[in-house]
């Protein structure tokens, strides 16, 4: 299934960057990054709870936030994109040439 | 059933992978790198002289991804495995068997199912073109077909099985012809020809022969059996003998009618290959390009699976084989049942 991953961290701090820096390297093992706080990730069941699990580890509560979309099997017919960086379907074909 | 992961083809000759954390990076000259999280990748497959860093390989073996390097022409050139895994005591009942008098019952099963398979193709053809095309030559061979199928379950040895699979595709390959419809000027076979293909048909099966067999080898290293101790075909440094075993039955309906119906639909032309001095037909890039969309669209496609009777992709054939073959060693299952398309 497909999941979008968004998240806003509080950069004041030193600490708060160190955060956003765990969060956006977490999120990049999981999927795509489609905008600058934005992830895709093709997940299962199994895969969705690890990702929560280590994301809830990395954030602070009080000062950050993490959503989570579930898109579904069927995400494609859900999702649409204008303008620049399109980047790739993972369920598509994939060919560097 | 397992889910169908999504495989990569890195076509490009001056790309390079690496790894960083989770993710399988792709650089490629002046443009921006592609990077995705391998776990959506079942397999990457580059073809050229796309280079790999040793920890994007260890990503890959930890992983369970497979990673084939192919030559330009598609030749198969090397895989990158991590340790031997799966059940020592499946492939040393595999080693007796392929030893032993029962590897014949085996090989006679895979062969039974690749001239069932490819007699369906041509009985295909006869029904849904059979106005089109000298069907009296198709049903010829048909029958010819037919008679090996009997022939093959009640000989003895492996040599014979050998025998009446060369017999059988020789009367195949000759009524393929027929089922070629469009720009027939370009599209022939001349026989069964390869290293090199001396005609656009051959070339387009060996390529595509080579796409199937990289599945069915990870397929079978995927349920624990070693693709090199085959059944029907005799061992030899690194052939994939049970891979080109299992390879058998798929042929036909993996392959065979992709490349027929990629020529019937003109989706290929005539100057989609470059021919070399000595003969050689080779395929240009566009074309391998498109060979590979097609495969891939194709392995997404549902059908029923006869023996396990569930809804599979296309793609799932080459591991659900595998899957029975293990079985069948491992003595849960009686016999092995091939893949016979109804």
């Amino acid at each position: 299934m497909m999941i979008l991953v968004t998240y806003d961290v509080n950069t004041t701090t030193p600490e708060g960057r160190r955060r956003l820096r765990q969060v956006a390297k977490c999120c990049l093992n999981y999927g795509q990054r489609v905008q600058n706080s934005v992830f895709e990730c093709i997940v299962d069941p199994l895969q969705f709870k690890q990702l929560k699990d280590q994301l809830s580890k990395e954030i602070n509560e009080n000062t950050d936030s993490l959503r989570y979309y579930l898109l579904g099997a069927n995400w494609k017919k859900r999702v649409e994109h204008v303008g620049a960086k399109e980047g790739y379907d993972p369920e598509g074909i994939l060919i560097v040439d | 059933m397992r889910k169908l992961l999504n495989t990569l083809y890195i076509t490009s000759p001056s790309s390079y992978l690496t790894r960083e954390g989770e993710n399988i990076i792709v650089k490629a000259e002046d443009r921006d790198p592609l990077r995705m999280p391998i776990h959506i990748l079942e397999s990457i497959v580059t073809v050229g002289y796309a280079g790999a860093s040793p920890s994007l390989m260890q990503l890959c073996a930890e992983r369970g991804v497979s990673l084939s390097f192919l030559q330009e022409n598609g030749q198969f050139m090397a895989s990158v495995h991590g340790k031997t895994t799966g059940n020592v005591l499946l492939r040393r009942k595999q080693y007796r068997l392929a030893d032993g008098e029962r590897a014949a019952i085996y090989a006679k099963r895979f062969i039974f199912a690749k001239i069932a398979n490819s007699r369906t193709v041509l009985n295909r053809a006869i029904r849904d073109h059979g106005s089109n095309i000298a069907s009296d030559k198709v049903n010829k061979e048909a029958d010819f077909l037919k008679r090996y199928l009997n022939k093959v379950l009640t000989v003895p040895g492996l040599d014979d099985i050998r025998g009446i699979e060369g017999e059988a595709a020789r009367r195949y390959f000759s009524a393929f012809n027929e089922l070629i419809l469009a720009d027939k000027e370009s599209f022939y076979l001349r026989g069964r020809n390869r290293r090199p293909p001396l005609d656009r048909v051959n070339a387009l099966l060996s390529y595509t022969y080579t796409l199937l067999r990289l599945e069915v080898q990870s397929a079978l290293e995927t349920v624990g059996l070693d693709p090199a101790a085959g059944f029907l075909h005799r061992d030899r440094p690194g052939r994939p003998s049970l891979a080109l075993d299992l390879m058998e039955e798929l042929r036909a309906y993996m392959a065979d009618r992709l490349v027929l119906s990629l020529i019937n639909r003109k989706q290929i032309h005539a100057n989609d290959f470059t021919i070399k001095e000595n003969g050689a037909v080779l395929l240009k890039p566009d074309l391998k390009k498109e060979l590979i969309t097609a495969w891939q669209k194709r392995k997404r496609e549902e059908i029923r699976h006869p023996f396990l009777d569930e809804i599979i992709p296309i793609g799932l054939l080459p591991y659900s084989q595998a899957l029975l073959l293990a079985r069948t060693i491992r003595g849960d299952l009686e016999e092995y049942p091939p893949f016979l398309w109804k």
